[in-house]
């Protein structure tokens, strides 16, 4: 019924002005990727470790902030370099921005999760919530309290046009880096010796102990991994925005967090239909015109679609039916 | 269903009959011993009662580190938050993220209910210090606190039932987004299909005072607090008589029935209901008696304030109160009461007299208030990892993390 309506109100303003919204979509097609990203780590440590990583949205502003810096001051990159030039320092900043964030997500899993294992899990949610404000803090440190902005280094030009339909530069650089991404970390899971063990972990910790797994490094290895993919999404945020704070990251965490819930969380696929999903509805309502809450609403209605999730559907989207959902 | 029988009486975290003497000398100790068993137990809360509502008249007298009156009342409003959050997450277990919104709800009721906004209609009880013709509806403070903590309750209830079915972090991350939802409905409040609910961003202000009306003043009582010279005492009086009133029911709860059921379903959801504790019901008091402090402390801290704004409201606020339980240990009033007086003497007072100090002591500015979070989150995980019963533990809860009969882990991952 609900569902049926949402449709009704999408095909309506679809005949509207096909045009604004394709333009619409694409947009929505771009943010969804990066909330992917993020939303990629959450599912996949909470598929390991069953744990809601709060502090996993900041280690992605540190990843945008820490890439900010090199585009600055480091590789001192701007608009009119040659495209060569640019490509190779993004592809620097991209590397460097991942290399950081992977270690600092797995510090802090090393300096404070590793301590709560045999802790009630809420002791470690606790704890999350707080390493949280603490990365914050950390950002506000050295960065300051003003956004910090870099040259508009891929240009929001037109690439090429289809039909009416105009796809510019931005965004297909982020599903250009983002494609890639998420192959890799698929053939990891499902390729590797390390994925293997990953999966075996997440399955049954246990088991997977005795049988010579060892899970503390294939936690380490989960937490390095999703902390790549959130420095990744920091760059291509910072890419295709140019401005980034040090606050930004927690709501963008618990948009993305919603996005992992909404496909079923600790399902690696789900994540991902889930983020283009809440990056639809939210690049829906915030760029038609045809009878639209508007941006003001953007964040109740996210976090509306995430208690309706969690209260009919726990499973999510994808996901198998768990006992915490229950 | 009712609970069962073997669950009346006194359940074994009653602390009576303890041997409380321990650092006195032997003979001051016997003559301690003594006295009725009464006495005993309510000498030391009553002592700092009495020390608390004298604060007014020696708190000139102190060092520059104390608070000033006026702090106090906020630091005692946050508090009493947090001993009401302390029901939901210490004694029930039950992680909520988003204690903020009954904050707001209080507010917003106080708001309502007694300030022009609702310049439609004029209705007018028991205000005090108003003028008869004020249009808006003006209800007597001393029944809008009720009136806030039931609005609130019932608030609770509505985010509760559907929500609790669920577990754990689950819960914790549906009631952040109730924590997200209602401050923004707030914000955007103001033009509900062209009726302004909310006043938008500016919020409502100004807001009736409470006050004792010209029965009082008769008796050397004030009209009204905010007309009164000496206002902020006023304010402060209250503030504890309300406080003293949240800790006595807290601790009244939590030895009660209904208060040993929740700390049954903490320690074991499953061996609860296996006992008959309808696990629901249960758990949605908890939320609305939690929601009920909260939506006392927040309007009365809208009346302190006159206003309500919906700057106020932020996750930030859930987090800050919810490190006030950790800090003081969850489940324990009296742990709960020091660590809330204690981070919201921080938050007021406390850090940008502490950048002051240490600006001077090396010469170099540093606005230490700017990075109050940061410090609050060091707070959370310092505790949680070298001392997760808090400051002040309950016992119980003590045993429960040593013993680890509390709720299922993450899992045991040492190899």
């Amino acid at each position: 019924m609900f569902v049926g309506l949402v449709a009704l109100w999408v095909v309506v303003n679809f005949a509207k002005d096909p045009q604004e919204f394709i333009s619409v979509f694409l947009i929505g097609l771009t943010n969804g990727a990066v909330y992917g990203l993020i939303a990629l780590g959450y599912t996949l440590v909470y598929g390991i470790l069953q744990l809601i990583n709060f502090a996993h949205g900041d280690v992605f502003t540190l990843g945008g902030l820490v890439a900010s810096t090199m585009i600055l001051s480091i590789f001192d990159l701007s608009t009119t370099d040659s495209a060569a030039l640019l490509v190779l320092g993004v592809a620097a900043t991209l590397l460097i921005a991942m290399l950081f964030s992977s270690t600092l997500n797995a510090g802090i899993e090393l300096v404070a999760y590793r301590r709560l294992r045999q802790a009630p899990r809420l002791a470690a949610l606790i704890t999350a919530v707080g390493m949280s404000f603490i990365l914050q803090n950390v950002g506000l440190i050295f960065w300051g309290v003003n956004y910090t902005s870099v040259p508009r280094l891929v240009p929001n030009s037109i690439a090429f046009s289809i039909g009416e339909v105009d796809l510019q530069w931005n965004k297909i650089v982020v599903l250009l880096i983002t494609i890639p991404v998420l192959l890799g970390l698929t053939y990891l899971v499902r390729s590797t010796k390390q994925g293997k063990a990953m999966r075996a972990t997440s399955q049954d910790p246990e088991a997977a102990a005795m049988m010579g797994v060892n899970v503390n490094r294939t936690i380490s290895f989960t937490f390095i991994l999703a902390g790549g993919l959130a420095g990744a999404a920091g760059l291509l945020y910072l890419l295709n925005f140019t401005t980034i704070r040090y606050d930004q990251g927690f709501q963008l965490g618990l948009i993305a967090f919603t996005a992992a819930v909404l496909g079923g969380i600790g399902n690696m696929a789900g994540a991902l239909v889930g983020a283009l999903t809440i990056g639809l509805i939210e690049a829906f309502n915030e760029g038609l015109t045809w009878n639209t809450p508007g941006s003001d609403w953007t964040r109740s209605i996210v976090f509306g679609i995430l208690i309706a999730i969690l209260v009919f559907r726990p499973e999510g989207i994808l996901g198998e039916r768990t006992p915490e959902g229950q | 269903m009712k609970l069962p029988t073997r669950m009346k009486g006194k359940g074994p975290d009653r602390h009576e009959g303890e041997d409380t003497s321990g650092w006195l000398p032997p003979q001051a100790r016997e003559a301690w011993n003594r006295l009725p068993e009464a006495v005993r137990t309510l000498v030391l809360p009553l002592g700092l009662a009495a020390l608390a509502f004298l604060y007014p008249f020696y708190s000139g007298d102190l060092p520059g580190a104390f608070p000033a009156v006026g702090t106090v009342v906020i630091m005692i409003v946050f508090t009493m938050m947090a001993v009401g959050l302390n029901i939901v997450v210490g004694y029930a277990g039950l992680l909520d993220l988003g204690y903020v919104a009954f904050y707001a709800v209080g507010a917003y009721t106080a708001a309502w209910f007694a300030s022009l906004h609702f310049s439609q209609v004029s209705f007018h009880l028991g205000s005090v210090g108003i003028s008869g013709e004020a249009v808006g509806i003006h209800l007597s403070i001393w029944l809008i606190l009720l009136l806030a903590g039931a609005l609130t309750a019932i608030a609770g209830i509505l985010i509760g039932l559907p929500t609790l079915r669920l577990r754990g972090d689950y819960l914790a991350i549906v009631t952040l987004g109730f924590g997200e939802i209602i401050p923004q409905f707030v914000r955007n409040g103001d033009s509900i299909s062209g009726f302004n609910l909310t006043n938008g961003s500016f919020g409502i202000s100004p807001i009736d005072s409470p006050g004792f009306g010209e029965a009082g003043e008769s008796l050397g009582l004030p009209l009204s607090f905010q007309q009164s010279f000496e206002r902020e005492r006023w304010f402060f009086w209250t503030a504890v008589a309300l406080l003293l009133l949240t800790i006595f029911c807290s601790v009244r709860l939590r030895d009660s029935r209904l208060g040993r059921a929740w700390i049954a379903i903490r320690e074991d959801e499953t061996a609860a209901a296996a006992m008959g504790i309808p696990l629901m019901r249960t758990k949605t008091w908890a939320y609305a008696i939690g929601a009920f402090f909260g939506g006392i402390a927040g309007a009365y801290y809208a009346t302190f304030k006159s206003g309500a704004f919906p700057s106020d409201f932020f996750f930030n606020v859930s987090v800050f109160l919810l490190c006030m339980v950790i800090l003081g240990g969850m489940g324990s009033v009296w742990g709960v009461v020091l660590g809330g007086l204690f981070l919201a003497y921080l938050d007021q007072e406390g850090l940008a007299k502490l950048g002051n100090w240490v600006s001077d002591l090396i010469g170099r500015q540093i606005d230490v208030p700017k990075y109050n979070f940061g410090v609050y989150g060091l707070i959370i995980v310092l505790m949680m990892l070298f001392r997760p019963t808090g400051l002040i533990p309950e016992r119980r809860r003590k045993k429960e993390l040593a013993e680890g009969v509390h709720d299922e882990t993450l899992y045991d991952a040492s190899a």
